[in-house]
């Protein structure tokens, strides 16, 4: 009762995130959406690329993620290094990332200084270079990246596993670094064909959210990006994911300390969706699981029983093709990951033979409401947020009313999609078996190793 | 869960939360609470939220003989307060939307809410954070699991090279100092600290006296004042610990080169390095940007990254702390490439030593730094660390008005002087962590332990 109240309460503070702002498509193809965000004399540029690893294929895996970092290096007017350069010199701050979904580019700025980014950006959507010397080196670095992020991390490696084998044929199997294999083989010529299939003004959305007049945000876009010219993007249809017909379980062995354990089951995306909720009742089902440490799981695996010392459950409603409900378990010491995995399947059990209590629904409903007032703190996830939805292929306008779809989600269809996909035959388990570190690789067999060297 | 998104570089932004300038700077306001405790608010009142947090001299600095007490203590502070057990800490939070962060560091240890403003919400969340600072419960059952959860980090750290790396580089750097040692601890003290010690560590160092509140969002300041004494409220006035002594230069080159089965090695130098409010501090931040701070403009990113595709990530920092912090340089490379990294970022390092920096690379990093102000003070979450920091290392007030005169003040030969007289690179403790191909015939490791 007492929380019901507050939710009441909450509704009338709220005001839409995501008014006031402007959606413009420029002759070439190129969509440009603004938001005013006037709190500090700032403004975030971000142009997302319809392209990332789920595009990709075997022979090739990485090279949206190559390709993303040669952006930095040269284009017929300016040398490599000189577009970080000049945003430094700026007082800006900027980056790039690469997902399964997009490839993205951005840079913070005084709002003053934002058509220096735009200059920067619509040079090199187009006029790229791709010197071969660059290349080599560049690639190095992505190489060290892997060994970095992957190949020296125990869990990002069982990662890669569980992803890799749970999916049959989607290319989400393809881990977004790439695999080591494919860099080594990677060509500069590779990446300029790549480059010119996917960089394009009708490829690409801008947005912008800052202290702007979105007007005049459009006018400086139509003058740098407007005589860009248009590509027929042809999209290779990705390989859909046929039905899992059966558990699958998958071990990785690696010198390690730590066991971990990997949980997944297929799921849908909004953008394949036909429900028009079941995405959002699995949102709800994992806030209910893990919004929290007043959580399930938290509450009842952490605490209670004991027996993870960390456990997380990550599902995403905004991907551009079906996903997965994934859950990763670090054991307590003495625990055996199949009694977490067991422990996990009779949380989802629960949801299928009882609904869930409605002061949990309400708190839930509450943490998402907070959460979007909270969001406005930053203008680099409100942008975040837009580019994300359009380049997957949704609509931004879901920014402001995914908040509405959770709200409306019932006990009931939290049951209906536990009972529909959280089931065995979808299920992917990969476990970490640590092998003892004692200072080599297996597979290269260095001679000096196995002495701990002081 | 690995990451879901790649991200080019990383950019090091420490030491640079609160570097700020001429362009308008949030208003401060600063005053004790009854109990002593020091309050810094700033008044943002665009969105109907706000954010509160504690900061003690709490961190392992003060573990005294029983490392890694002060980061135990912190992270039991929400497992139970008060009339709730951990649940029920949580699910008044989280009832009404509100979000608790507890951490710990090297010098602070800190507690911090956001939650929206709307009135049950922030009654809820003070009261809340006001019994888990001040009345914990530390029952056995929690102390048990926290006990294995940390345990078990420290065991992941095992098999990590960076984690393995870091901290021999901090034992070796601060050798009998108390930064020496890892916020976390070590096994067998963490296997050994009680209930008691906890209690004790508690009622010495969470006390208004030794407290900074740092308050932003959409509350006026007379309710900033109440919601500070609220907060607070149940803290003892107490004492602040006494001054940590001073770190100690290192007077002889150590290198250490450690096997571990990864693909690549991690290489890292260090020494001590300066503190908050040094008199050197700004020479040695803009020159360090230029060396190693500024991402991959820098020189060392130029050299190891852009030149030669050596590494993804090579960086430099200052890290200003109530003493010396640690002046840190690192990268990782596969392991046959280990020697011609380190002998590229040894001359890197001894060239800017010797030469400083060029016209052109001050006027860059002067123009970067005092350009990016605006940014690092955009919003709430950065604000409010911000004051944490100010209230914490007693900085002035007006620090942020004058800090773009101060960097654009920096000249070449302040730098140079600076970092000739602050960094001995004939002095430096070396650590690798990776499949050692060759070792260095200075290496101190074939004389065995």
């Amino acid at each position: 009762m007492r929380n019901l109240l507050i939710g009441l309460i909450l509704i009338g503070v709220i005001h839409p995130l995501y008014a006031g702002v402007v959606e413009h498509r420029l002759d070439n193809g190129m969509k440009v959406i603004v938001k005013q965000d006037k709190r500090a004399p700032i403004a975030v540029s971000q142009v997302w690329y319809k392209v990332g690893s789920s595009y990709e294929y075997g022979g090739i895996t990485g090279i949206s993620h190559v390709l993303e970092h040669m952006m930095f290096k040269g284009t017929e007017q300016r040398a490599p290094g000189e577009f970080s350069r000049i945003i430094a010199a700026n007082g800006g701050e900027e980056n790039a990332f690469t997902g399964q979904d997009y490839t993205a580019y951005y840079q913070t700025l005084a709002s003053d200084r934002l058509e220096v980014a735009f200059e920067l950006e619509s040079d090199r959507m187009r006029n790229l270079r791709l010197l071969e010397d660059e290349f080599v080196k560049e690639v190095a670095v992505v190489m060290e990246e892997r060994r970095m992020r992957t190949e020296d991390k125990p869990q990002a490696l069982a990662y890669e596993l569980f992803q890799s084998g749970a999916y049959q044929t989607s290319p989400y199997r393809q881990p977004i670094i790439g695999w080591m294999a494919d860099l080594e083989n990677l060509q500069a010529e590779d990446l300029r064909v790549w480059y010119r299939k996917w960089y394009a003004p009708n490829n690409a959305t801008l947005v912008v959210v800052g202290d702007v007049d979105p007007q005049q945000v459009i006018e400086l876009a139509e003058r740098h990006f407007g005589a860009l010219r248009a590509e027929s993007i042809a999209f290779n249809n990705p390989t859909l994911e046929p039905p899992q017909r059966g558990v699958k379980r998958f071990t990785l062995k690696t010198p390690a300390r730590q066991p971990y354990m990997i949980m997944g089951y297929k799921a849908p995306a909004l953008t394949t969706d036909v429900s028009g909720w079941e995405p959002y009742a699995l949102e709800m089902l994992t806030y209910i699981l893990d919004g929290g440490s007043s959580a399930r799981l938290a509450s009842e695996l952490i605490r209670g029983q004991e027996l993870a010392v960390s456990l997380d459950t990550s599902y995403n409603a905004f991907s551009r093709l079906p996903g997965m409900l994934v859950f990763d378990a670090v054991p307590r010491p003495g625990v055996e990951l199949g009694q977490i995995e067991t422990a996990i399947r009779e949380q989802l059990d629960r949801f299928k033979n009882e609904l869930v209590k409605p002061d949990e629904l309400e708190r839930v409903r509450n943490q998402i409401v907070a959460a979007k007032v909270f969001q406005r703190d930053s203008v680099f996830y409100q942008a975040m947020l837009i580019g994300r939805l359009e380049t997957v292929g949704l609509d931004w306008h879901l920014a402001d009313e995914y908040v509405e779809h959770l709200k409306a989600v019932t006990a009931e269809q939290i049951r209906e999609v536990a009972r529909k996909y959280l089931v065995e035959d979808n299920l992917t388990v990969t476990v970490l078996e640590p092998l003892p570190m004692d200072g080599t690789i297996a597979s290269q067999g260095a001679a000096e190793g196995g002495r701990h060297v002081r | 869960m690995s990451a879901r998104i790649l991200i080019r570089g990383m950019v090091l932004l420490i030491g640079a939360v609160w570097v700020a300038g001429a362009c308008a700077s949030p208003r401060i306001e600063r005053w004790e609470t009854p109990n002593g405790a020091r309050v810094l608010f700033v008044h943002a009142p665009e969105i109907p939220m706000l954010d509160v947090r504690l900061v003690f001299d709490a961190g392992s600095a003060r573990d005294g003989d029983k490392p890694g007490v002060t980061s135990f203590t912190n992270s039991l502070l929400e497992q139970g307060a008060g009339e709730w057990n951990a649940y029920q800490v949580a699910e008044r939070l989280e009832g009404v939307g509100a979000q608790l962060e507890v951490g710990s560091l090297r010098d602070m240890a800190w507690v911090a809410v956001r939650t929206l403003t709307e009135p049950q919400a922030l009654t809820t969340a003070q009261d809340t954070l006001s019994a888990v600072v001040a009345e914990p419960r530390f029952d056995p059952e929690d102390l048990s699991r926290e006990r294995q959860a940390i345990l078990a980090g420290l065991t992941e750290d095992e098999q990590s090279p960076g984690s393995v790396g870091r901290k021999q580089l901090y034992r070796l750097v601060f050798g009998d100092h108390p930064y020496a040692s890892d916020p976390s601890g070590n096994r067998e003290s963490v296997e050994a600290i009680t209930r008691e010690d906890i209690i004790k560590t508690h009622e010495r160092l969470y006390v208004a006296n030794n407290a900074v509140v740092a308050i932003v969002g959409d509350v006026s300041r007379s309710e900033a004042e109440a919601i500070a004494d609220q907060v607070t409220r149940g803290l003892p006035a107490g004492q602040t610990p006494p001054p940590l002594p001073e770190v100690a230069s290192l007077d002889k080159p150590v290198e250490r080169r450690i096997a571990f089965p990864s693909t690549q090695s991690h290489l890292y130098m260090g020494q001590p390095g300066m503190k908050r409010g040094d008199p050197d501090y700004f020479p040695l931040y803009v020159g360090n940007h230029i060396l190693g701070g500024s991402g991959l403009v820098s020189i060392l990113s130029e050299e190891v990254r852009e030149k030669r595709g050596l590494s993804y990530s090579v960086y430099s920092y200052f890290l200003p702390m109530r003493q010396n912090g640690i002046f840190q340089l690192g990268l990782q490379t596969k392991n046959d490439q280990a020697q011609q990294a380190l002998q590229v970022v040894r001359e890197t390092l001894q060239r800017f030593i010797d030469e400083g920096p060029d016209e052109q690379e001050l006027v860059a990093a002067k123009q970067n730094i005092t350009g990016g102000f605006p940014m690092r003070i955009a919003s709430n979450s950065d604000i409010v660390q911000y004051l944490a920091v100010i209230g914490f290392y007693d900085l002035p007030l007006d620090y942020l008005d004058t800090f773009v005169d101060r960097v654009r003040a920096v000249t070449r030969e302040q730098i140079r002087d600076a970092f000739r007289r602050r960094l001995d690179p004939g002095h430096m403790v070396f650590v690798q962590v990776g499949q050692i191909t060759e070792l260095a015939s200075s290496d101190e490791s074939l004389a065995g332990k």
